[in-house]
């Protein structure tokens, strides 16, 4: 359904007074999701999880600029491509209530998502449809943003991304800061979505929410794709893990040792020639440090490491 | 010992209950946990014991009197959101310093770099003003910190490693501290009792 090849996104800043600097907080950046599968992206802040977001959807700003490639249905994803087929075909489940305009009854703006991605039938009954699916009464449409609590502003949110017919659905950190019953309601909602067949990309930091749906999950640091693994791999003591940045991640859980490693991942101006993670990596060799790392299958995973072996 | 005797808070006398009739202590050197629905006043009883707002009815002492209310509030407050917490026009060496000088080594365990100290607020990510509003939490005046969900915006490394010093800061120091957080696995790991708030 959608596949992320060799992506880069940089970015022309202003240093200082007209002098141009380019940043680049996304290299090499890869990743597959297929119709069915729910994919979880963690990463820390900064690793370029809402970057590859904007990026699938085409929203990113002026100044960026991109390279690689982005396929949807098999077919190269261009900028005339995303304005189509976004909002229809690729849906977005944005992060709060936030980005529910405040003056429309959220009715309206399911009906108006509706209308909009092309839905069978009529626009209301798309939108009483939906909202019975996910418990809101039809009383509730007549409601503003405002007058909505945090769990249901989660489920209309819900219901502007299913009430059409998307393929594909990015939910961009829906579950931040909520009550563990609406976190489990809201990630049970996006598996159920996968479950009809569409693809599902779940963006968050929360690598213990996301393991709870996902089928997959795609470890992101420092704007790189460094592991993908089957979700079965995240138990125990990690052994089955990859990636030693994923250990470490795994093991910094409190359900687990919480032990963190030091430093911190480094910023865009920053990058270290060689593996993005050997500054903090316990088993950094000289060779590490000389070359960034391919992209490669190991035990039905991908990796971005020399030192893993099959 | 922070002391919480009955704390009500509403807005304006029209307006409903935030939260009515807490009533809890805490020891130093005791780390507590306070979790419960979202809406149900976590953050703004937070406020109150922080010395932010007063409460509407109920009394808040320290060590059986009111909190100070001039200079260094011994009970600090950190919030979710370091960004809204920060004074965007100041650079990150002048945040700290309002607060006090931190020694390198707190500055290192944070995993705070020197080259940060020279940026604005707006270079740097949720998790790196985190760790400037911990460091900056923990002046030799603070007795008790209220963590409003400090560690729910970040990745589980970044939260790992600021949980680790403040649970060191607070044995070596004898701290209290107050732990907000909906996170059933974080409050386990760090605090000896939890208090549930209901609705």
């Amino acid at each position: 359904m959608l596949a992320v090849r060799n992506l880069s996104i940089s970015f022309r800043m202003y240093s200082a007074g007209l002098r141009q600097h380019e940043i680049t907080p996304i290299t090499g950046l890869d990743l597959e999701v297929r119709a069915g599968e729910l994919v979880g992206i963690v990463g820390a802040s900064g690793s370029g999880k809402s970057l590859l977001a904007h990026a699938i959807l085409g929203i990113l700003p002026a100044n960026a600029r991109t390279a690689g490639e982005i396929y949807f249905k098999e077919t190269l994803l261009t900028p005339d491509r995303q304005k189509r087929l976004r909002g229809k075909e690729i849906a977005l489940i944005p992060q709060s209530v936030g980005f529910l305009d405040p003056l429309m009854r959220v009715g309206q703006q399911v009906r108006r998502a509706a209308y909009l991605s092309g839905a069978n039938g009529s626009a209301e009954a798309a939108q009483r449809q939906v909202f019975r699916r996910y418990g809101l009464r039809d009383e509730d449409a007549e409601r503003y943003p405002f007058q909505v609590s945090g769990g249901m502003a989660r489920r209309v949110l819900v219901s502007t991304a299913a009430v059409g017919q998307a393929a594909l659905i990015i939910a961009d950190e829906p579950t931040p800061g909520l009550h563990p019953a609406v976190v489990a309601e809201t990630l049970g909602h996006l598996r159920q979505l996968a479950d009809e067949g569409r693809a599902v990309l779940l963006i968050t930091h929360d690598i213990g929410a996301a393991l709870t749906v996902a089928d997959r999950i795609a470890v992101f640091y420092a704007g790189t794709t460094v592991e993908v693994a089957p979700a079965a791999d995240f138990q125990a003591g990690g052994q089955a893990l990859r990636h030693p940045y994923t250990q470490a991640l795994w093991r910094a859980l409190p359900q687990n040792q919480f032990v963190p490693i030091a430093g911190s991942q480094p910023p865009p101006d920053q990058l270290p020639a060689g593996c993005l993670f050997a500054p903090r990596c316990p088993h950094v060799s000289a060779a590490c440090r000389a070359a960034r790392p391919e992209l490669r299958l190991i035990r039905g995973g991908w990796v971005r490491c020399i030192h893993v072996e099959g | 010992m922070l002391k919480a005797e009955g704390l009500s808070f509403r807005y304006t006398p029209n307006s409903g209950w935030v939260f009515q009739n807490i009533t809890f202590e805490l020891r130093p050197g005791e780390i507590v946990g306070l979790s419960g629905p979202s809406g149900c006043g976590k953050t703004t009883l937070g406020k109150v014991l922080a010395g932010y707002i007063s409460p509407t009815k109920g009394r808040l002492s320290l060590d059986d009197r009111p909190l100070p209310r001039r200079g260094y509030c011994p009970v600090q407050l950190i919030f979710q959101h370091p960004e809204l917490a920060i004074n965007t026009r100041w650079r990150m060496s002048q945040v700290l310093e309002e607060s006090f000088s931190p020694p390198l080594d707190l500055l290192r365990a944070l995993g705070i770099e020197n080259g940060w100290l020279k940026r604005w607020p707006h270079e740097l990510s949720g998790g790196e003003l985190q760790r400037f509003a911990v460091a900056r939490a923990l002046a030799p005046g603070t007795r008790y910190l209220i963590a409003d969900e400090i560690t729910t915006m970040l990745d589980a490394i970044t939260q790992a490693q600021i949980w680790q010093v403040i649970l060191e800061q607070a044995r070596r120091r004898n701290l209290g501290v107050l732990v907000i957080s909906h996170e059933a696995p974080l409050l386990e790991r760090v605090c000896g009792r939890v208090i549930e708030l209901k609705q």
